[in-house]
């Protein structure tokens, strides 16, 4: 153990690697050893900090100094500024917005200080790919105490008390699922479901790159709850960095003995394997995971008989989401009641959100439930971009529902936004401003799930298509009121008799801008107009005759040889020609054409 | 593993790993003034000094970092000591092998070096 003077943290989470963190990474090294002091620095990649807009970004202790936006070509300014001499890089802290004072500690920051950080606690703070950081942090502390202090029921029983339910979107309690599975049995399974799906959402990928050890941790936990000796989980091949760091966390856990034979001391023994999917959605739904995973095509099979029951080869089995399991062992350590005392009357703890879409901060949270929208949005998001309007929030990826303006003052929980019909889904939430059409974008989730339902059940294999179908109509201007009203029958059709939940779910995209957002619909199917200015088909682009200047940009520009007109006279778009593409629109300095 | 006792020990010394990223307010901090004047007077070597000597010891309370110039540039290498409830303590024209005692006097044992402070120079 070297004790010394700095630490240098760099993000290795997807978002920040793509955006060269290797490279930066390699620099630090080189630039550390260029100065001799490859031995009084240490570097450490980390998983994700949350703040993926700003990425990537770079921590510098014992300062807690968040840089943001570094490229590799600022690291020798880091290092012989800050690292020689002592001074913090101003240029390259993070500045919040509408306010001049830049922030060097991260945790004081506005997007962090509103958050409660357990899913995540380490993420960000600890190397992934070494066990003693975990370690270091309590890790496998609670394993310890499960395994040589607490009986089954015990742990079965402290969940329960939690109030902990599952965070991959059904919201099912923890607790009671474990009791199903507890009943005796001769071979049980755990799984980790890690087949994030949801376009926009990636929290289960953070917490694996993150932090994959307290996954494993509450797998075995959850193996000693129900008597079970083998755990899988199952990861889509998409996430090449978090399989990975648990490849590494595995073979790591198996050599200090948290895996394997005789764990502590105790005579329990438990092994855990990836099986790694290959990305459809469905995978994603519990029983078609596990159908996957025996081997078969990933399809839904009916329940019952549930997993606690009849799981994967048919035998007992558990399925937790990632995010779940990374809450267990805090639970274990800091009691029930403390989670219970976060959150709302039914709705526990917290919940970790991928914010996405139209919203400054971009990135990864983790609030309370019973945190307000308002809140996500304005304070902890930042706010809408360029100054324009919140009209909308997805929560749920394509199973879930919108949430209106109006509705901003909604706290997220499990029962508040089911009943305005949304769920809090997997943790996907999309935020929309004024720019987005509400129809369209149901076309997309509809689009989306079209092409993943597995096509087992008639419902959902057809019933998808055939609104996907209708909303098209509707989205080029060949909709009638009726196809409105076969719409929603249609969807109420599907959530009753799809066999598992993506098609169960599929619908609510379509049913909640329906509730919402009629108006929208109506001036596509009546006025065959698109009020967001989106959909194409409805879209002309005219040239404001009085704006302009005959500068013949836009004709030049023109990839469909639509606009003519003379120099220094006013232009002329032939409709008949136009492809929509709007780059005259954007090329045009006069803000002479305009799109109706 | 074998004991909740064997992963303690394990967790006590990977806590030192971590321990710099715990803004501890209970930590003894040890600042060298490493600006230009410093740089120029030798204060590399001393930060390096600090550094060796408190891995060497496995002194986890205390933290080593640099500020820019403190501003008495003819007494540089200056470095001050802050201890938790204490009055800081500012030695100057340091060396390698004075920080070496500083830390198994002051650091250690609690000893201010008062021939290496500031107060000897004027």
């Amino acid at each position: 153990m070297n004790i010394v003077r700095a630490h240098i943290l760099v993000c290795r989470g997807t978002g920040c690697s793509s955006a060269h963190s290797e490279e930066i990474f390699k620099r630090f090294e080189e630039e550390l050893k260029a100065q001799g002091m490859a031995d009084e620095v240490k570097m450490i990649q980390t998983g994700c900090f949350g703040l993926c807009e700003l990425g990537p970004i770079v921590v510098v202790y014992p300062e807690g100094a968040m840089y943001t936006r570094v490229t590799p070509d600022d690291v020798s300014e880091i290092v012989s500024e800050h690292i020689v001499k002592g001074r913090i890089v101003q240029r390259l802290l993070h500045t919040e917005k509408d306010s001049a004072e830049v922030v060097a500690d991260l945790s004081k920051t506005k997007f962090y200080e509103k958050q409660t950080r357990v899913a995540l606690r380490n993420c960000g703070v600890i190397n992934p790919e070494n066990i003693d950081e975990y370690i270091a942090v309590d890790g496998y502390e609670a394993l310890g105490r499960v395994l040589t202090e607490m009986t089954p029921e015990e742990v079965i029983d402290i969940i329960t008390k939690s109030g902990l339910r599952g965070r991959g979107g059904a919201g099912f309690p923890t607790g009671l699922k474990w009791k199903f599975a507890s009943a005796p049995a001769p071979v049980k399974y755990v799984c980790c479901n890690a087949d994030e799906g949801d376009p926009g959402a990636f929290m289960d990928r953070s917490v694996l790159e993150g932090d994959p050890h307290v996954v494993l941790e509450a797998m075995t936990i959850a193996g000693y709850a129900i008597g079970a000796h083998q755990g899988y989980i199952y990861v889509r091949a998409e996430y090449p960095i978090a399989i990975h760091r648990l490849q590494i966390a595995i073979k790591q856990a198996r050599e200090y003995g948290f895996l394997g034979d005789d764990i502590f001391g105790t005579g329990f023994s438990f092994d855990i394997e990836l099986r790694l999917g290959s990305g459809a959605f469905v995978c994603g739904e519990e029983t078609a995971l596990m159908t996957s995973i025996e081997g078969n095509r990933g399809e839904p099979r009916p329940r019952p008989p549930f997993p606690a029951v009849k799981g994967l080869f048919e035998k007992p089995t558990i399925l937790n989401n990632v995010e779940t399991w990374a809450n267990i062992p805090r639970i274990i350590l800091n009691g029930a009641d403390w989670f219970a005392s976060m959150g709302t009357e039914k709705s526990k703890g917290t919940k970790v959100f991928c914010l996405v879409g139209k919203i400054n901060n971009t990135g990864l949270v983790e609030i309370p439930m019973g945190t307000t929208l308002r809140e996500v949005v304005e304070e902890i998001g930042g706010g809408i971009p360029n100054g324009k309007k919140f009209k909308a929030a997805q929560t749920g990826g394509p199973s879930g529902g919108c949430i209106p303006a109006s509705l901003i003052d909604t706290p997220i929980d499990y029962e508040s936004l089911a009943a305005i019909g949304s769920i809090v889904g997997s943790g996907g939430l999309i935020i929309m401003d004024e720019d987005t059409c509400m129809v369209d974008i149901a076309k997309f989730f509809l689009q989306f799930t079209m092409d993943e339902s597995c096509g087992k059940c008639s419902p959902c294999r057809i019933g998808t298509k055939r609104l996907y179908e209708m909303i098209t109509k509707i989205t080029e201007g060949e909709g009638t009121l009726e196809m409105l009203d076969e719409m929603e029958e249609l969807c109420h059709h599907l959530q009753k008799n799809a066999l598992c939940a993506l098609g169960q779910t599929a619908p609510n995209p379509v049913l909640s801008t329906l509730k919402y957002f009629r108006d929208e619909y109506i001036a596509h199917v009546v006025d065959k107009r698109c009020p967001a200015g989106v959909c194409t088909k409805l879209l002309t682009y005219e040239i404001d005759p009085a704006k302009c200047k005959g500068c013949t940009l836009c004709a030049r520009n023109c990839p469909a040889d639509a606009i003519s007109g003379k120099v220094k006279e006013v232009h002329v778009i032939d409709k008949s020609k136009c492809i929509k593409c709007g780059v005259c629109m954007s090329n045009c300095k006069f803000d002479a054409i305009v799109k109706k | 593993m074998k004991s909740l006792a064997e992963l303690a020990a394990l967790r006590e010394k990977a806590k030192a790993e971590v321990n710099l990223r715990n803004n501890g307010e209970d930590k003894i901090r040890v600042v060298v003034g490493m600006a230009t004047c410093g740089i120029a007077a030798g204060a590399r070597p001393v930060l390096a000094a600090f550094v060796e000597e408190a891995d060497k010891r496995q002194l986890k309370n205390v933290m080593i970092t640099q500020t820019g110039c403190i501003g008495i540039c003819k007494l540089e290498p200056v470095v001050e000591v802050y201890v938790p409830g204490q009055e800081k303590v500012t030695y100057v024209k340091m060396t390698a092998e004075k920080a070496v005692k500083v830390v198994t006097d002051h650091l250690i044992n609690g000893q201010v070096v008062s021939e290496y402070t500031i107060g000897t120079e004027q």
